[in-house]
Protein backbone atom coordinates (compact mmCIF):
# COMPACT_ATOMS: atom_id res chain seq x y z
CA UNK A 1 0.00 0.00 0.00
CA UNK A 2 1.63 3.34 -0.94
CA UNK A 3 2.39 6.16 1.56
CA UNK A 4 0.89 5.62 4.50
CA UNK A 5 3.95 3.15 6.40
CA UNK A 6 6.93 4.86 4.78
CA UNK A 7 8.97 3.13 2.49
CA UNK A 8 7.57 -0.58 1.91
CA UNK A 9 10.62 -3.57 2.45
CA UNK A 10 10.85 -6.43 0.15
CA UNK A 11 10.62 -9.53 1.74
CA UNK A 12 12.05 -12.73 0.13
CA UNK A 13 9.49 -15.16 -0.37
CA UNK A 14 8.94 -18.96 0.73
CA UNK A 15 10.88 -19.11 4.13
CA UNK A 16 8.39 -17.87 6.56
CA UNK A 17 4.64 -16.73 6.09
CA UNK A 18 3.58 -12.87 5.87
CA UNK A 19 0.30 -10.71 4.90
CA UNK A 20 1.47 -9.65 1.64
CA UNK A 21 5.16 -9.11 2.84
CA UNK A 22 3.87 -6.47 5.27
CA UNK A 23 5.20 -5.81 8.68
CA UNK A 24 3.44 -7.26 11.77
CA UNK A 25 4.65 -4.47 14.10
CA UNK A 26 3.66 -0.86 13.79
CA UNK A 27 7.03 1.12 12.55
CA UNK A 28 7.81 3.18 15.80
CA UNK A 29 6.58 6.83 15.54
CA UNK A 30 9.77 8.11 17.22
CA UNK A 31 11.66 9.83 15.40
CA UNK A 32 14.99 11.25 14.49
CA UNK A 33 16.59 13.57 15.50
CA UNK A 34 13.80 14.18 18.41
CA UNK A 35 14.82 10.25 20.23
CA UNK A 36 18.36 9.18 19.11
CA UNK A 37 19.30 13.29 19.81
CA UNK A 38 17.54 12.90 23.34
CA UNK A 39 19.73 9.86 24.51
CA UNK A 40 22.89 11.38 23.73
CA UNK A 41 21.74 14.29 26.13
CA UNK A 42 20.33 12.14 28.40
CA UNK A 43 23.74 10.39 28.41
CA UNK A 44 25.50 13.66 28.28
CA UNK A 45 24.00 15.08 31.09
CA UNK A 46 23.92 12.41 33.30
CA UNK A 47 27.78 11.41 33.29
CA UNK A 48 28.65 15.00 33.46
CA UNK A 49 26.46 15.44 36.79
CA UNK A 50 28.63 12.92 38.28
CA UNK A 51 31.95 13.95 36.95
CA UNK A 52 30.81 17.76 38.56
CA UNK A 53 30.27 16.00 42.10
CA UNK A 54 33.14 14.16 42.00
CA UNK A 55 35.10 17.12 41.01
CA UNK A 56 33.78 19.09 43.40
CA UNK A 57 34.64 16.35 46.23
CA UNK A 58 38.42 16.77 45.12
CA UNK A 59 38.72 20.64 44.40
CA UNK A 60 38.76 20.66 40.87
CA UNK A 61 36.98 23.90 39.97
CA UNK A 62 37.05 24.65 36.22
CA UNK A 63 36.14 21.00 36.14
CA UNK A 64 33.30 21.20 38.74
CA UNK A 65 31.88 24.34 36.80
CA UNK A 66 32.08 22.36 33.30
CA UNK A 67 30.13 19.28 34.62
CA UNK A 68 27.41 21.42 36.25
CA UNK A 69 26.89 23.43 33.05
CA UNK A 70 27.09 20.87 30.67
CA UNK A 71 24.35 18.74 32.87
CA UNK A 72 21.67 21.08 32.97
CA UNK A 73 22.40 22.42 29.33
CA UNK A 74 21.79 18.75 28.23
CA UNK A 75 19.05 17.94 30.94
CA UNK A 76 17.37 21.03 29.39
CA UNK A 77 18.09 20.26 25.63
CA UNK A 78 17.47 16.60 26.16
CA UNK A 79 13.71 18.05 27.43
CA UNK A 80 13.08 20.00 24.57
CA UNK A 81 13.24 16.89 22.34
CA UNK A 82 11.07 14.98 24.06
CA UNK A 83 8.42 17.13 24.42
CA UNK A 84 8.78 18.56 20.72
CA UNK A 85 8.28 14.51 19.77
CA UNK A 86 5.04 13.83 21.59
CA UNK A 87 1.82 14.29 19.54
CA UNK A 88 0.66 16.82 21.68
CA UNK A 89 3.38 18.58 23.59
CA UNK A 90 1.04 20.93 25.69
CA UNK A 91 0.14 18.10 27.19
CA UNK A 92 3.75 17.12 28.38
CA UNK A 93 3.30 17.19 32.08
CA UNK A 94 0.79 14.27 32.17
CA UNK A 95 3.76 12.56 32.06
CA UNK A 96 3.70 13.77 36.02
CA UNK A 97 0.28 12.91 36.28
CA UNK A 98 0.83 9.00 38.25
CA UNK A 99 4.09 7.51 38.78
CA UNK A 100 3.94 3.88 36.71
CA UNK A 101 7.00 1.71 37.42
CA UNK A 102 5.62 -0.51 34.52
CA UNK A 103 6.14 1.76 32.26
CA UNK A 104 10.13 2.74 32.02
CA UNK A 105 8.91 6.35 30.30
CA UNK A 106 6.84 7.10 33.66
CA UNK A 107 9.89 6.32 35.66
CA UNK A 108 12.11 8.46 33.29
CA UNK A 109 9.77 11.07 33.42
CA UNK A 110 10.38 11.69 37.12
CA UNK A 111 14.00 10.86 36.95
CA UNK A 112 14.44 13.47 34.51
CA UNK A 113 12.34 16.20 36.05
CA UNK A 114 14.31 15.58 39.05
CA UNK A 115 17.98 15.76 37.52
CA UNK A 116 17.08 18.76 35.77
CA UNK A 117 15.78 20.49 38.61
CA UNK A 118 18.81 19.72 40.33
CA UNK A 119 21.61 20.37 37.43
CA UNK A 120 19.66 23.39 36.95
CA UNK A 121 20.16 24.38 40.44
CA UNK A 122 23.64 23.55 41.13
CA UNK A 123 24.67 25.08 37.76
CA UNK A 124 23.21 28.23 38.55
CA UNK A 125 24.86 28.53 41.97
CA UNK A 126 28.15 27.83 40.04
CA UNK A 127 27.88 30.06 37.37
CA UNK A 128 26.61 33.05 39.99
CA UNK A 129 28.53 32.06 43.16
CA UNK A 130 25.31 32.23 45.29
CA UNK A 131 24.53 29.69 47.82
CA UNK A 132 27.35 28.00 47.04
CA UNK A 133 26.43 24.95 49.47
CA UNK A 134 23.17 24.52 47.78
CA UNK A 135 24.59 24.01 44.57
CA UNK A 136 27.10 21.31 45.84
CA UNK A 137 24.10 19.64 47.30
CA UNK A 138 22.30 19.87 44.43
CA UNK A 139 25.36 18.73 42.50
CA UNK A 140 25.64 15.81 44.48
CA UNK A 141 21.90 14.73 44.62
CA UNK A 142 22.58 14.99 40.13
CA UNK A 143 25.44 12.53 40.63
CA UNK A 144 22.79 9.79 41.83
CA UNK A 145 19.85 10.91 39.42
CA UNK A 146 22.73 11.27 36.93
CA UNK A 147 23.70 7.19 36.40
CA UNK A 148 19.93 6.58 36.36
CA UNK A 149 19.31 8.89 33.63
CA UNK A 150 22.18 7.92 31.54
CA UNK A 151 21.29 4.13 31.60
CA UNK A 152 16.96 4.06 31.78
CA UNK A 153 17.24 4.82 28.57
CA UNK A 154 18.23 1.28 27.22
CA UNK A 155 15.42 0.18 29.25
CA UNK A 156 13.02 2.42 27.48
CA UNK A 157 14.64 0.45 24.23
CA UNK A 158 14.27 -2.75 25.59
CA UNK A 159 10.82 -2.69 26.87
CA UNK A 160 9.19 -2.26 22.92
CA UNK A 161 7.64 -5.50 20.64
CA UNK A 162 10.68 -4.04 18.37
CA UNK A 163 12.63 -7.36 18.54
CA UNK A 164 16.37 -5.72 17.88
CA UNK A 165 15.63 -3.45 20.70
CA UNK A 166 13.73 -5.85 23.21
CA UNK A 167 16.11 -8.77 22.80
CA UNK A 168 19.23 -6.12 23.30
CA UNK A 169 17.73 -5.40 26.66
CA UNK A 170 21.38 -6.59 28.32
CA UNK A 171 23.55 -4.40 25.62
CA UNK A 172 21.83 -1.26 25.67
CA UNK A 173 22.27 -0.01 29.72
CA UNK A 174 25.79 -0.79 29.10
CA UNK A 175 26.21 0.30 25.59
CA UNK A 176 24.25 3.91 26.66
CA UNK A 177 26.76 4.39 30.27
CA UNK A 178 29.72 3.64 28.03
CA UNK A 179 28.38 6.28 25.28
CA UNK A 180 27.38 8.66 28.25
CA UNK A 181 30.80 8.44 30.04
CA UNK A 182 32.72 8.78 26.76
CA UNK A 183 30.15 12.35 25.86
CA UNK A 184 30.98 14.16 29.14
CA UNK A 185 34.55 12.95 29.21
CA UNK A 186 34.86 14.67 25.58
CA UNK A 187 33.33 17.71 26.99
CA UNK A 188 35.40 17.82 29.64
CA UNK A 189 38.80 17.09 28.81
CA UNK A 190 38.00 19.74 25.53
CA UNK A 191 36.19 22.70 27.87
CA UNK A 192 38.65 22.46 30.87
CA UNK A 193 42.25 23.29 30.81
CA UNK A 194 44.98 20.10 30.97
CA UNK A 195 46.16 20.36 34.05
CA UNK A 196 42.33 19.97 35.65
CA UNK A 197 41.49 17.70 32.57
CA UNK A 198 42.78 14.26 33.71
CA UNK A 199 39.26 12.50 35.20
CA UNK A 200 37.70 13.59 32.31
CA UNK A 201 40.23 12.03 30.16
CA UNK A 202 39.97 8.57 31.84
CA UNK A 203 36.66 8.98 31.93
CA UNK A 204 36.50 9.25 28.19
CA UNK A 205 38.81 6.27 27.55
CA UNK A 206 36.69 4.00 30.34
CA UNK A 207 33.39 5.13 28.51
CA UNK A 208 34.66 4.73 25.11
CA UNK A 209 35.95 1.17 26.00
CA UNK A 210 32.93 0.19 27.44
CA UNK A 211 31.30 1.57 24.59
CA UNK A 212 33.28 -0.24 21.79
CA UNK A 213 33.23 -3.55 23.90
CA UNK A 214 28.89 -2.86 24.37
CA UNK A 215 28.40 -2.15 20.87
CA UNK A 216 30.51 -5.13 19.69
CA UNK A 217 28.94 -7.42 21.51
CA UNK A 218 24.93 -5.87 20.59
CA UNK A 219 26.11 -6.09 16.85
CA UNK A 220 27.19 -9.88 17.17
CA UNK A 221 23.61 -10.64 19.08
CA UNK A 222 26.52 -12.07 22.02
CA UNK A 223 24.07 -12.97 24.70
CA UNK A 224 20.59 -12.49 23.08
CA UNK A 225 18.29 -15.44 23.85
CA UNK A 226 16.98 -16.72 20.79
CA UNK A 227 17.30 -16.55 16.95
CA UNK A 228 20.48 -13.69 17.99
CA UNK A 229 22.01 -14.12 14.12
CA UNK A 230 18.66 -12.85 12.71
CA UNK A 231 17.81 -10.24 15.23
CA UNK A 232 20.71 -8.45 15.98
CA UNK A 233 20.96 -8.52 12.08
CA UNK A 234 19.57 -4.42 11.92
CA UNK A 235 22.62 -3.48 13.72
CA UNK A 236 25.11 -4.76 10.79
CA UNK A 237 23.30 -3.97 7.85
CA UNK A 238 21.46 -1.26 6.03
CA UNK A 239 21.44 2.28 7.65
CA UNK A 240 21.96 1.36 11.19
CA UNK A 241 24.71 -0.73 10.31
CA UNK A 242 26.79 2.00 8.74
CA UNK A 243 26.26 4.31 11.39
CA UNK A 244 27.18 1.88 13.83
CA UNK A 245 30.46 1.44 12.08
CA UNK A 246 31.11 5.15 11.70
CA UNK A 247 30.79 5.21 15.63
CA UNK A 248 33.20 3.16 16.18
CA UNK A 249 35.70 4.25 13.93
CA UNK A 250 34.88 7.45 15.58
CA UNK A 251 35.00 6.60 18.98
CA UNK A 252 38.41 4.52 18.73
CA UNK A 253 39.86 7.35 16.82
CA UNK A 254 38.85 9.84 19.76
CA UNK A 255 40.13 7.18 22.07
CA UNK A 256 43.35 7.01 20.64
CA UNK A 257 43.16 11.04 20.43
CA UNK A 258 42.75 10.98 24.18
CA UNK A 259 46.13 9.30 25.31
CA UNK A 260 47.81 12.61 23.62
CA UNK A 261 45.45 14.92 24.20
CA UNK A 262 47.45 15.57 27.98
CA UNK A 263 49.82 17.47 26.33
CA UNK A 264 48.19 19.03 23.68
CA UNK A 265 44.54 20.93 24.07
CA UNK A 266 43.78 20.63 20.19
CA UNK A 267 44.34 16.66 21.02
CA UNK A 268 41.93 17.26 23.49
CA UNK A 269 39.45 19.21 21.19
CA UNK A 270 39.87 16.71 17.93
CA UNK A 271 39.32 13.76 20.36
CA UNK A 272 36.08 15.14 21.87
CA UNK A 273 34.64 15.70 19.09
CA UNK A 274 35.45 12.12 17.82
CA UNK A 275 34.45 10.83 20.60
CA UNK A 276 30.93 12.87 20.49
CA UNK A 277 30.46 12.12 17.02
CA UNK A 278 30.98 8.69 17.87
CA UNK A 279 28.51 8.68 20.91
CA UNK A 280 25.69 10.32 18.14
CA UNK A 281 26.65 7.93 15.66
CA UNK A 282 25.88 4.80 18.55
CA UNK A 283 22.63 6.47 19.13
CA UNK A 284 21.11 7.12 16.04
CA UNK A 285 22.41 3.74 14.82
CA UNK A 286 20.32 1.81 17.81
CA UNK A 287 17.82 4.21 16.84
CA UNK A 288 16.99 2.70 12.81
CA UNK A 289 17.95 -0.74 13.85
CA UNK A 290 14.90 -0.60 15.81
CA UNK A 291 12.82 0.78 13.07
CA UNK A 292 14.43 -1.61 10.46
CA UNK A 293 13.66 -5.00 13.02
CA UNK A 294 9.41 -3.46 13.21
CA UNK A 295 9.54 -2.76 9.21
CA UNK A 296 10.40 -6.37 8.38
CA UNK A 297 8.21 -8.99 9.50
CA UNK A 298 10.64 -11.90 9.17
CA UNK A 299 12.34 -10.55 12.45
CA UNK A 300 9.38 -10.89 14.32
CA UNK A 301 7.81 -13.81 12.61
CA UNK A 302 10.96 -16.28 12.54
CA UNK A 303 12.22 -16.15 15.75
CA UNK A 304 8.13 -16.66 16.74
CA UNK A 305 7.76 -19.81 14.72
CA UNK A 306 11.07 -21.16 15.70
CA UNK A 307 9.79 -20.53 19.65
CA UNK A 308 6.48 -22.28 18.86
CA UNK A 309 8.51 -25.10 17.11
CA UNK A 310 10.50 -26.22 20.04
CA UNK A 311 7.82 -25.44 22.41
CA UNK A 312 9.99 -22.75 24.75
CA UNK B 1 -2.28 -1.19 38.68
CA UNK B 2 -1.87 -4.61 38.65
CA UNK B 3 1.48 -6.59 39.82
CA UNK B 4 1.62 -9.19 37.73
CA UNK B 5 3.21 -8.93 34.54
CA UNK B 6 2.85 -12.11 32.93
CA UNK B 7 1.32 -15.66 33.39
CA UNK B 8 -2.82 -16.78 33.58
CA UNK B 9 -4.75 -14.49 35.10
CA UNK B 10 -8.53 -15.26 36.14
CA UNK B 11 -9.98 -11.80 37.57
CA UNK B 12 -8.32 -9.65 35.37
CA UNK B 13 -10.81 -6.67 36.36
CA UNK B 14 -10.41 -7.53 40.01
CA UNK B 15 -6.27 -7.30 39.45
CA UNK B 16 -6.81 -3.65 38.22
CA UNK B 17 -8.87 -2.65 40.90
CA UNK B 18 -12.59 -2.97 40.64
CA UNK B 19 -14.68 -4.46 43.10
CA UNK B 20 -16.86 -7.25 41.82
CA UNK B 21 -16.68 -6.11 38.49
CA UNK B 22 -18.93 -7.74 35.18
CA UNK B 23 -18.12 -10.75 33.27
CA UNK B 24 -14.91 -10.21 31.38
CA UNK B 25 -16.50 -9.40 28.11
CA UNK B 26 -14.93 -10.59 24.93
CA UNK B 27 -14.77 -11.17 20.99
CA UNK B 28 -14.39 -14.29 19.32
CA UNK B 29 -14.17 -13.74 15.54
CA UNK B 30 -15.03 -17.13 13.12
CA UNK B 31 -13.17 -16.48 10.36
CA UNK B 32 -14.07 -19.52 8.91
CA UNK B 33 -18.12 -17.90 8.26
CA UNK B 34 -16.06 -14.72 7.39
CA UNK B 35 -17.44 -13.74 3.92
CA UNK B 36 -15.41 -10.22 3.43
CA UNK B 37 -18.13 -7.66 3.46
CA UNK B 38 -16.17 -5.44 5.76
CA UNK B 39 -19.72 -4.07 7.29
CA UNK B 40 -17.41 -4.59 10.31
CA UNK B 41 -14.93 -2.34 9.12
CA UNK B 42 -17.87 -0.18 8.05
CA UNK B 43 -19.92 0.19 11.66
CA UNK B 44 -17.48 0.55 13.65
CA UNK B 45 -16.02 3.68 11.98
CA UNK B 46 -19.61 5.15 11.79
CA UNK B 47 -20.51 4.55 15.42
CA UNK B 48 -17.20 5.64 16.59
CA UNK B 49 -16.91 8.39 14.42
CA UNK B 50 -13.40 7.56 12.99
CA UNK B 51 -12.22 9.74 9.98
CA UNK B 52 -11.06 8.08 6.74
CA UNK B 53 -7.19 6.99 6.34
CA UNK B 54 -7.34 7.40 2.80
CA UNK B 55 -8.72 5.95 -0.17
CA UNK B 56 -5.83 3.70 -2.10
CA UNK B 57 -5.91 0.68 -3.37
CA UNK B 58 -3.41 -2.01 -2.48
CA UNK B 59 -3.96 -4.50 -5.33
CA UNK B 60 -4.18 -6.55 -1.92
CA UNK B 61 -7.33 -9.21 -2.80
CA UNK B 62 -10.05 -7.03 -1.99
CA UNK B 63 -8.74 -5.31 1.13
CA UNK B 64 -7.98 -1.75 0.57
CA UNK B 65 -7.83 -0.92 4.19
CA UNK B 66 -4.00 -2.42 4.94
CA UNK B 67 -3.93 -2.67 8.71
CA UNK B 68 -5.29 -1.97 11.90
CA UNK B 69 -4.33 1.78 12.98
CA UNK B 70 -5.05 4.78 14.30
CA UNK B 71 -8.54 5.38 12.59
CA UNK B 72 -9.24 1.51 11.32
CA UNK B 73 -9.59 -0.82 14.73
CA UNK B 74 -11.53 -3.24 12.34
CA UNK B 75 -9.63 -4.88 9.42
CA UNK B 76 -10.74 -7.38 6.81
CA UNK B 77 -7.76 -9.22 5.69
CA UNK B 78 -7.87 -11.14 2.36
CA UNK B 79 -5.85 -13.81 1.47
CA UNK B 80 -5.97 -15.57 -2.10
CA UNK B 81 -4.62 -18.90 -2.12
CA UNK B 82 -4.46 -21.61 -4.71
CA UNK B 83 -2.47 -25.04 -4.90
CA UNK B 84 -2.02 -27.23 -7.38
CA UNK B 85 -4.87 -28.33 -9.39
CA UNK B 86 -5.52 -32.34 -9.02
CA UNK B 87 -8.42 -34.52 -10.44
CA UNK B 88 -11.57 -33.92 -8.47
CA UNK B 89 -11.03 -30.38 -7.57
CA UNK B 90 -14.26 -29.19 -7.67
CA UNK B 91 -13.26 -25.62 -6.92
CA UNK B 92 -10.33 -25.24 -9.41
CA UNK B 93 -8.12 -25.27 -6.25
CA UNK B 94 -8.56 -22.20 -5.11
CA UNK B 95 -9.32 -20.73 -1.32
CA UNK B 96 -10.08 -17.40 -0.34
CA UNK B 97 -9.63 -16.73 3.28
CA UNK B 98 -11.48 -13.79 5.23
CA UNK B 99 -10.94 -12.45 8.57
CA UNK B 100 -11.86 -9.58 10.36
CA UNK B 101 -8.77 -8.50 12.62
CA UNK B 102 -9.15 -6.06 15.90
CA UNK B 103 -7.25 -5.32 19.35
CA UNK B 104 -6.38 -8.31 21.36
CA UNK B 105 -7.62 -6.25 24.17
CA UNK B 106 -4.93 -8.69 26.16
CA UNK B 107 -4.90 -10.37 29.68
CA UNK B 108 -1.43 -8.79 29.68
CA UNK B 109 -1.33 -5.52 27.71
CA UNK B 110 2.10 -4.24 26.77
CA UNK B 111 0.67 -0.90 25.98
CA UNK B 112 -1.39 -0.33 28.48
CA UNK B 113 1.67 -1.34 31.22
CA UNK B 114 4.10 1.56 29.08
CA UNK B 115 1.46 4.09 29.02
CA UNK B 116 3.58 6.81 31.18
CA UNK B 117 0.41 9.38 31.51
CA UNK B 118 -2.41 6.53 32.75
CA UNK B 119 -4.50 7.55 29.60
CA UNK B 120 -4.33 3.54 28.41
CA UNK B 121 -6.81 1.65 31.28
CA UNK B 122 -8.40 -1.67 32.42
CA UNK B 123 -12.28 -1.11 31.95
CA UNK B 124 -14.55 -3.01 34.45
CA UNK B 125 -14.88 -5.02 31.29
CA UNK B 126 -11.20 -6.29 31.54
CA UNK B 127 -11.32 -4.01 27.53
CA UNK B 128 -8.35 -1.81 27.74
CA UNK B 129 -9.16 2.24 26.31
CA UNK B 130 -7.36 5.11 26.00
CA UNK B 131 -8.77 7.81 27.39
CA UNK B 132 -8.25 10.97 24.63
CA UNK B 133 -8.08 13.87 27.45
CA UNK B 134 -4.90 12.04 28.46
CA UNK B 135 -3.16 11.32 26.22
CA UNK B 136 -0.23 12.92 25.02
CA UNK B 137 0.70 11.13 22.36
CA UNK B 138 3.82 9.99 23.48
CA UNK B 139 3.74 6.65 21.60
CA UNK B 140 5.26 4.26 23.47
CA UNK B 141 1.91 2.39 23.13
CA UNK B 142 2.55 1.94 19.49
CA UNK B 143 5.87 0.29 19.26
CA UNK B 144 5.06 -1.56 22.42
CA UNK B 145 1.81 -3.63 20.98
CA UNK B 146 2.95 -7.01 20.08
CA UNK B 147 0.52 -7.32 16.95
CA UNK B 148 0.71 -3.81 15.70
CA UNK B 149 -2.38 -2.61 16.77
CA UNK B 150 -2.48 1.04 18.33
CA UNK B 151 -1.01 4.07 16.32
CA UNK B 152 -1.07 7.94 16.89
CA UNK B 153 -3.22 9.63 14.19
CA UNK B 154 -1.77 12.05 12.15
CA UNK B 155 -2.65 15.67 12.60
CA UNK B 156 -4.54 14.89 15.76
CA UNK B 157 -1.16 13.58 18.06
CA UNK B 158 -2.86 10.94 19.71
CA UNK B 159 -3.10 6.79 20.42
CA UNK B 160 -5.98 5.19 19.20
CA UNK B 161 -7.54 1.87 18.76
CA UNK B 162 -10.54 -0.14 19.32
CA UNK B 163 -12.75 0.51 22.36
CA UNK B 164 -14.53 -2.94 22.59
CA UNK B 165 -17.35 0.22 22.15
CA UNK B 166 -17.08 1.02 25.78
CA UNK B 167 -19.91 3.14 25.63
CA UNK B 168 -22.34 0.74 23.95
CA UNK B 169 -21.25 -2.95 26.10
CA UNK B 170 -21.50 -0.11 29.46
CA UNK B 171 -25.15 0.37 28.02
CA UNK B 172 -25.61 -3.80 27.39
CA UNK B 173 -25.42 -3.46 23.80
CA UNK B 174 -22.88 -5.57 21.57
CA UNK B 175 -20.07 -3.65 19.93
CA UNK B 176 -21.04 -2.29 16.74
CA UNK B 177 -19.27 -4.63 14.48
CA UNK B 178 -20.44 -7.65 16.26
CA UNK B 179 -24.11 -6.06 15.96
CA UNK B 180 -23.75 -5.35 12.16
CA UNK B 181 -22.11 -8.84 11.25
CA UNK B 182 -24.37 -10.71 9.09
CA UNK B 183 -22.69 -14.38 9.76
CA UNK B 184 -22.18 -13.71 13.20
CA UNK B 185 -18.61 -14.35 12.28
CA UNK B 186 -17.89 -11.83 15.10
CA UNK B 187 -19.58 -13.00 18.50
CA UNK B 188 -19.41 -10.90 21.37
CA UNK B 189 -20.36 -11.65 24.88
CA UNK B 190 -18.53 -13.06 28.47
CA UNK B 191 -15.20 -14.37 27.19
CA UNK B 192 -15.94 -17.51 29.32
CA UNK B 193 -18.69 -18.35 27.13
CA UNK B 194 -17.16 -17.54 23.69
CA UNK B 195 -13.88 -20.05 24.99
CA UNK B 196 -16.45 -22.96 25.46
CA UNK B 197 -18.11 -21.90 22.15
CA UNK B 198 -14.76 -21.50 20.25
CA UNK B 199 -13.63 -25.05 20.87
CA UNK B 200 -17.03 -26.84 19.97
CA UNK B 201 -17.06 -24.82 16.62
CA UNK B 202 -13.54 -26.03 16.63
CA UNK B 203 -14.36 -29.66 17.17
CA UNK B 204 -17.24 -29.44 14.83
CA UNK B 205 -15.17 -28.20 12.08
CA UNK B 206 -12.79 -30.89 12.77
CA UNK B 207 -15.01 -33.56 12.60
CA UNK B 208 -16.12 -32.07 9.13
CA UNK B 209 -12.00 -32.58 7.79
CA UNK B 210 -10.83 -28.88 8.45
CA UNK B 211 -7.90 -30.02 9.95
CA UNK B 212 -6.14 -26.70 9.44
CA UNK B 213 -9.17 -24.86 11.70
CA UNK B 214 -7.29 -24.03 15.08
CA UNK B 215 -7.61 -21.03 17.89
CA UNK B 216 -5.26 -17.77 18.12
CA UNK B 217 -5.43 -16.02 21.33
CA UNK B 218 -7.51 -18.52 23.45
CA UNK B 219 -5.02 -20.05 25.28
CA UNK B 220 -4.19 -18.16 28.97
CA UNK B 221 -1.15 -19.79 28.71
CA UNK B 222 0.20 -18.00 25.97
CA UNK B 223 2.74 -14.96 26.47
CA UNK B 224 0.18 -12.80 26.68
CA UNK B 225 -1.88 -14.71 29.24
CA UNK B 226 -4.41 -14.36 26.42
CA UNK B 227 -6.58 -12.75 24.32
CA UNK B 228 -9.65 -10.65 25.08
CA UNK B 229 -10.20 -11.14 21.64
CA UNK B 230 -9.65 -14.35 20.21
CA UNK B 231 -10.04 -15.98 16.38
CA UNK B 232 -10.47 -19.14 14.45
CA UNK B 233 -8.17 -19.71 11.74
CA UNK B 234 -7.92 -21.48 9.11
CA UNK B 235 -3.88 -20.96 8.52
CA UNK B 236 -0.78 -19.76 10.43
CA UNK B 237 -1.51 -16.76 12.25
CA UNK B 238 0.88 -14.88 10.32
CA UNK B 239 -0.57 -15.63 6.91
CA UNK B 240 -3.39 -12.75 8.58
CA UNK B 241 -0.42 -11.08 9.57
CA UNK B 242 -1.12 -12.04 13.29
CA UNK B 243 2.01 -12.84 14.89
CA UNK B 244 2.87 -16.48 15.78
CA UNK B 245 3.99 -16.66 19.24
CA UNK B 246 3.53 -12.87 20.84
CA UNK B 247 4.63 -11.75 24.36
CA UNK B 248 4.05 -9.44 26.24
CA UNK B 249 7.01 -6.99 26.64
CA UNK B 250 6.90 -6.05 30.21
CA UNK B 251 7.28 -9.99 31.07
CA UNK B 252 11.26 -8.89 31.01
CA UNK B 253 10.74 -5.80 32.56
CA UNK B 254 12.64 -6.76 35.85
CA UNK B 255 15.20 -8.71 34.22
CA UNK B 256 16.02 -4.92 32.16
CA UNK B 257 15.87 -3.26 35.20
CA UNK B 258 18.76 -5.04 36.52
CA UNK B 259 20.66 -4.58 33.75
CA UNK B 260 20.39 -0.89 33.61
CA UNK B 261 20.80 -0.91 37.53
CA UNK B 262 24.34 -2.66 36.78
CA UNK B 263 24.79 -0.23 34.09
CA UNK B 264 24.38 2.56 36.34
CA UNK B 265 26.55 1.14 38.71
CA UNK B 266 29.31 0.76 36.87
CA UNK B 267 29.13 4.02 35.43
CA UNK B 268 29.35 5.79 38.85
CA UNK B 269 31.72 3.37 39.14
CA UNK B 270 33.98 4.40 36.05
CA UNK B 271 33.28 8.57 37.03
CA UNK B 272 34.93 7.72 40.98
CA UNK B 273 38.08 5.62 39.32
CA UNK B 274 38.47 8.45 37.16
CA UNK B 275 39.06 10.65 39.82
CA UNK B 276 41.76 8.38 42.16
CA UNK B 277 45.46 9.81 41.78
CA UNK B 278 47.08 13.10 41.71
CA UNK B 279 45.32 14.42 38.54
Amino acid sequence: MPKRGGERSMVPRAEFGSYYGRPVLKRPRWQAPHLPGYLYFGGLSGAAAAMAAMADATGRGRLSLTGRVTAATAAAAGSALLIAELGRPERFLNMLRVFKPTSPMSVGSWVLATHGGLTGLSAASGVTGIAPWLGRAAGAGAALTGPVLATYTGVLMADTAVPAWHEGYRHLPLLFAGSALASAGAVGMAAVPRGQAGPARRMALLGAGLELAAAGTLEKGAGMREQAELISEPYRTGRAGTLLRLGRGLTAAGAAGTLVAGRSRTAAVVSGLALTGGALCTRFGVFYAGLASAEDPKYTVVPQRARRATGA
Amino acid sequence: MSDSLYGPLHDVAEDAGYADPPARAGFFTDTSVCIGCKACEVACKEWNAIPDDGFALTGMSYDNTGQLGASTWRHVAFIEQSRPREVGDGDGGTRWLMASDVCKHCTHAACLDVCPTGALFRTEFATVVVQQDVCNGCAYCVSACPYGVIDRREGDGRAWKCTMCYDRIGDGMEPACAKACPTDSIQYGPLDELRERARARLDELHAEGVAEARLYGEDENDGVGGDGAFFLLLDEPETYGLPPDPVVTTRDLPAMWKWAGGAAAALAGCVAVSFLGRR
